[in-house]
């Protein structure tokens, strides 16, 4: 395995940054091997190179991989992940104009997702009611958070994400600009696409990915199972290299090196990206600013571990928004995709630390997530939609 | 899963091919421009160039296509993954190019750097030849723009040699050829370049003004 020479594929995302570290700080080398960068412009394109081979691992979408298990897509290889690169990480992005009405619709607090939620419906009835074209927002893929944590939201105030917007795949460097030209109404992506905007002065972050969904896989290193099985040593070499970029990213004490190697992947100031390691966000353009470490999260043990109960809660939201039937044998796959044993074999296992909330997830709505009673989670929500539909109450 | 018949399914194969819809989305107006040539001169009449991202899954719908080949390098791949969802904004499902016993295409297609989709449905033997097409002309294309930048490259060589030239006929009264020889042998002499050992000259007369 000496001098092995990884190819790895990445979007230039702030959420990358241990893979890029890893490659560039001599982790890597450390382990005896080299990571070859491969920039790639398109998920589909990191799924289909790392399917066929054309990529060793991959930094892809945690939902993404929960798919590509199912056999949900393309080529059926199967996928799974043994390290969690980010959590959280991403915002709900709207245009001022949409920020206005939201305000017009609601005395309470937006920053109160329920309430944010509650006015989104009332606009969207009212649009409705005046023959307005319906809001569209923009998320990044079909299996993606971006998606999920949209509709979640939505969906928790009374709106339905298929039948009273429009939900369009944009790729996040184009997001910024489709919100100014009016494209789109909102969006949700991650960083640094959101901070962009708000310093472009086109847009208002809304919520902070964890006021939706308290704590939650965003992306993973994703590999074929047959390489990790053909590879052992190997890809243990790798989660210890990514374990260890990962920590030196969660240090603060280490921001301006890590800022600096990460910037010069994705191409932003090393500054934009301590801002967004550390958690300092400007909302809107002169507006307040948040500041709160659990905007993204890189490293530590309990954010680092692959968690088969984010598996189950995925899998879940791919059968909540029609993307896959629910069977106990999926939910099974999903589950075994996320190998906590081969970071536990590569680390060792630690104590869990870090403030997980107790069901894992800790979403603003609903009731708590159970893995193992999943149908009655989702009657939850069907039994709510086929109540009073709030959208048409005004 | 498809809704409708499909519209041309009484009239001969090659007549029904030559009629299938195809969408080209690439953000390589020239690249574009070749491959659509490439498929009229091979019989398809119905081809249509997106060069415009923004609303791009609108302007799907409108064109409604049976096929649709997109460049690796464009963002906007992911935005035609929506195609394959359930959701009520999509009209009729579309599958990529491939299943498991197209391993090979799809190296190919990857490589060439264009990817495939077509309405479920359709079958694959129909398209084929369009993805074959596709593949050679992406790599035409790509061998085009090497021998283009190799061009540009010579081009850019040749200037440096000759502002070189300039200076040193200037400095030590050489003629043009001896100037040139000097480089040469110089070239020669160390392992390098002749464009290499002109950078240089040029270099050092800036330095010592």
């Amino acid at each position: 395995m000496t001098n092995a020479r990884l190819r790895i594929g990445y979007i230039p995302l702030v959420d990358a940054a241990a893979l890029l570290v890893a490659a560039d700080c001599g982790f890597a080398q450390e382990e005896g091997f080299e990571i070859e960068l491969m920039r790639e412009v398109s998920w589909s394109n990191v799924r289909d190179k790392l399917n066929l081979g054309l990529f060793d691992a991959a930094h892809m979408l945690s939902p993404l991989v929960i798919a590509s298990s199912l056999g949900l897509g393309h080529v059926r290889v199967p996928i799974i992940t043994p390290f969690n690169l980010a959590l959280n990480g991403n915002a709900i992005t709207i245009s001022p104009q949409l920020h206005a009405a939201l305000s017009e619709h609601t005395a309470g607090d937006l920053a109160d997702p329920n309430i944010s939620a509650r006015a989104l419906a009332q606009v969207v009835a009212d649009r409705k009611a005046r023959g307005i074209e319906p809001l569209t927002f923009g998320m990044t893929f079909p299996f993606s958070n971006h998606n999920y944590q949209l509709r979640f939201w939505m969906a928790a105030g009374g709106v339905d994400p298929d039948e009273d917007v429009r939900l369009v795949v944009l790729p996040p460097p184009y997001m910024v600009e489709s919100l100014a030209s009016g494209h789109v109404d909102g969006f949700c992506v991650g960083a640094p696409w959101n901070l962009v905007a708000v310093e472009a002065g086109v847009g208002h972050i809304l919520h902070l990915g964890y006021e939706v969904m308290a704590r939650v896989s965003e992306k993973v290193l994703a590999m074929r199972e047959r390489w990790a099985n053909d590879n052992p040593a190997l890809c243990a070499a790798l989660i210890r290299a990514l374990a260890r970029a990962a920590d030196m990213i969660g240090n603060p004490e280490h921001r301006t090196t890590v800022a600096d190697v990460i910037a010069r992947h994705i191409d932003v100031t090393p500054d934009l990206v301590a801002r967004v390691l550390a958690g300092t966000l400007l909302l809107s353009p002169n507006g307040p600013t948040r500041n709160n470490p659990s905007h993204i999260i890189i490293g530590g043990q309990s954010a680092t571990r692959p968690d088969p109960v984010q598996a189950a809660w995925f899998y879940t939201q791919l059968v909540r928004w029609g993307q896959a039937p629910l069977s106990d044998e999926m939910q099974a796959k999903a589950i075994a995709a996320f190998r906590s044993d081969l970071f536990d074999a590569a680390l060792g296992t630690l104590p869990a630390a870090g403030n997980t909330p107790a069901d894992h997830v800790g979403a603003f709505a609903g009731p708590e997530f159970e893995p193992n009673h999943i149908q009655k989670y989702l009657d939850f929500w069907t039994n709510r939609r086929s109540g009073p539909r709030l959208s048409v109450v005004r | 899963m498809r809704k409708g018949p499909v519209s041309s399914g009484s009239e001969p194969s090659g007549q029904r091919d030559a009629n299938l819809k195809i969408a080209i989305v690439d953000e390589s107006a020239v690249r574009a421009a070749i491959l659509e040539d490439g498929l009229r001169e091979a019989g398809f009449t119905q081809v249509t160039r997106i060069e415009e991202t923004r609303n791009l899954l609108a302007r799907i719908y409108a064109l409604d296509p049976e096929v649709i080949l997109i460049g690796l390098e464009s963002p906007s791949r992911d935005t035609l993954e929506q195609l394959f969802q359930m959701s009520r904004v999509v009209k009729r499902p579309v599958a990529m190019f491939v299943d498991q016993s197209d391993r090979a295409s799809i190296q190919a297609a990857m490589d060439a750097g264009v990817s495939a989709y077509i309405v479920d449905g359709l079958r694959k033997d129909r398209v084929t030849t369009i993805l074959d097409l596709c593949i050679s002309r992406f790599n035409a294309f790509s061998r085009l723009q090497n021998e283009l930048d190799q061009a540009k490259g010579a081009l850019e060589e040749r200037k440096l040699i000759d502002r070189a030239k300039a200076i040193m006929m200037k400095a030590r009264g050489l003629s043009e050829d001896e100037a040139y020889a000097l480089m040469r042998k110089t070239a020669m002499n160390q392992h390098k370049k002749i464009a290499e050992i002109a950078q240089v000259v040029i270099t050092a007369a800036e330095l010592l003004g």
